[in-house]
């Protein structure tokens, strides 16, 4: 990006109404390794690539059970992500305490939101530099929400965040409106393809990505390494290919926005700003 | 000059008895199912045993509004502990964890008799036994509650436990099997039910083993 004399601290704004800090932070979404998500009426799946530093290292982690109805995928500043991950469970134990039922996913996400907010408009303060899928299960049904360092949040039927994420929203905008009546495991095969397609020819095994699933009768949890090799062995086995990219993306439904595309974010002065959305 | 005191009183005393044994690789813990206040029943249906943890269950006679609230807090800290170690909490942990939850309210105490029973890290029966306030200790067997003095001196000449009666202090874990320790808890039950008004209706009984968690019922004297 650009810089410029209005970018020093997130209380200033630029003469084109846009707050640069906030924008920057985006940016560092954009930076982390890819996340993405998906649901069906009944079932949410969560998955995300996992980078190591090195060979040496433990990969980061980059998904959080918050409750047993809800998980939550991070992409960017995995730290600021671990921190908003305690408060999300904090919330949650909370809430179960006093009113002895499951947090509905929409309330969570928008103390998240209004969280983030509060980071745009102190002159102490830094924005989270980490975008978060948030999937949750609740009395209306099963929900997948985007929360951004802005402040800002959106539903959305299938979403990917990070770098080269627009490999895997390709794919998610193509398949969409089959999701609603998906099976779980279809979902889960949708999720593993969507990431295969982000990771542009590197070769997909249970070693570079984690799935997570929660749905209705089943509690949010991690897949194993062996589940997902396996299920990857099963769709690579029997030959079957994600259907070939198509050059027109077709138009995005859903709620909320659908797929915005990145480039979106990365546009000149003169384009929208990303927090327009 | 006499001191005016207070005619409301924050406590009420529900009633009940609870009784945990430890196995060599069991552990039982059993609490009758009447709630009472004053002379009167509230229900005799009532369960005052909580699962805190995999292997970890409390049973609590006394105040049961304070009693629910202990479990609640319990349970809170519980998942914050799942969350961040990935694991069950060991019944030794949970065991410090209740005493200084106890503790935390020396000056307006939880009115709660305990008895935490569960298996420890290697698979053997653990007990351990409280006061309202969190002083506790690991032992072989406890009974707390209305009927804790009739079952306590049974359980003593039952149980031959080595301590505190006999010095050095062995491994105070009952050689009894499975079997023979939840008739003995029986037993408990229906001889303090014939004295103790406020313990009756029927005992609720949990066995907890390296196979999981079994349930067993038994119907006492109502009246």
């Amino acid at each position: 990006m650009f810089r410029n004399q209005y970018d020093t601290d997130v209380t200033t704004w630029s003469p084109a109404g846009r707050l640069f800090q906030v924008e920057y932070a985006m940016e560092a979404v954009k930076q982390g390794s890819v996340a993405i998500g998906l649901r069906s009426k009944t079932h949410i799946v969560l998955a995300c690539v996992n980078k190591a530093n090195s060979e040496l290292s433990s990969h980061q982690r980059k998904i959080f059970k918050v409750d047993d109805h809800i998980g939550v995928a991070i992409a960017g500043l995995t730290a600021d992500g671990r921190v908003l991950s305690r408060y999300m469970r904090s919330e949650c134990i909370n809430y179960g305490y006093t009113y002895e039922s499951p947090l509905p996913v929409g309330r969570l996400v928008v103390q998240l939101a209004d969280k983030a907010q509060v980071c745009t408009q102190r002159s102490w303060k830094r924005p989270y530099g980490v975008g978060l899928l948030v999937a949750g299960l609740d009395e209306s049904g099963a929900h997948l929400y985007y929360n951004c360092p802005s402040g800002n949040y959106f539903e959305y039927q299938a979403f990917a965040i990070g770098s080269r994420s627009q490999a895997a929203k390709t794919y998610l905008e193509r398949k969409f409106e089959k999701f609603t009546e998906s099976s779980r495991d279809d979902l889960v095969k949708d999720a593993l393809f969507a990431i295969r397609e982000t990771l542009q020819g590197e070769k997909l095994t249970s070693h570079v990505c984690t799935v997570a699933v929660v749905g209705v009768g089943e509690a949010f949890n991690i897949l194993d390494q062996e589940t997902v090799q396996t299920l990857i062995n099963e769709f690579e086995i029997s030959g079957e290919e994600a259907p070939i990219n198509e050059s027109n993306v077709e138009q995005s439904g859903g709620d909320g926005d659908g797929a915005a595309p990145d480039q979106r974010g990365a546009a000149a002065e003169e384009g929208a700003a990303p927090m327009d959305i | 000059m006499t001191k005016e005191h207070a005619n409301w009183s924050p406590y009420d005393n529900n009633g009940g008895t609870c009784v945990a044994i430890a196995g060599a690789d069991y552990c039982v813990i059993a609490a009758d199912t009447r709630m009472s206040t004053g002379y009167s029943i509230l229900t005799r249906d009532y369960s005052k045993i909580c699962k805190l943890a995999d292997k970890s269950f409390m049973a609590s006679s006394g105040f049961q509004a304070d009693v629910k609230a202990l479990q609640k807090v319990l349970s809170s800290r519980h998942l914050i502990y799942q969350h961040q170690h990935n694991k069950q909490m060991s019944c030794p942990a949970m065991a410090q964890l209740l005493s200084n939850t106890l503790y935390y309210k020396r000056f307006f105490p939880y009115y709660a008799f305990n008895v935490l029973g569960g298996l420890d890290s290697e698979g053997k029966g653990c007990v351990f036994t409280y006061d309202a306030v969190g002083s506790y200790e690991r032992v072989g067997y406890s009974a707390q509650g209305s009927g804790a003095t009739l079952i306590t001196p049974f359980l003593d000449n039952q149980l031959k436990s080595p301590s505190p009666l006999l010095l050095p202090a062995k491994d105070a874990v009952t050689p009894l099997s499975e079997a023979e320790a939840v008739d003995l808890v029986k037993t408990c039950f229906a001889s303090a039910t014939e004295r103790d008004i406020y313990t009756g209706d029927s005992v609720e009984i949990i066995i907890l083993n390296a196979n999981g968690v079994r349930r067993e019922s038994e119907q006492l004297r109502k009246d």
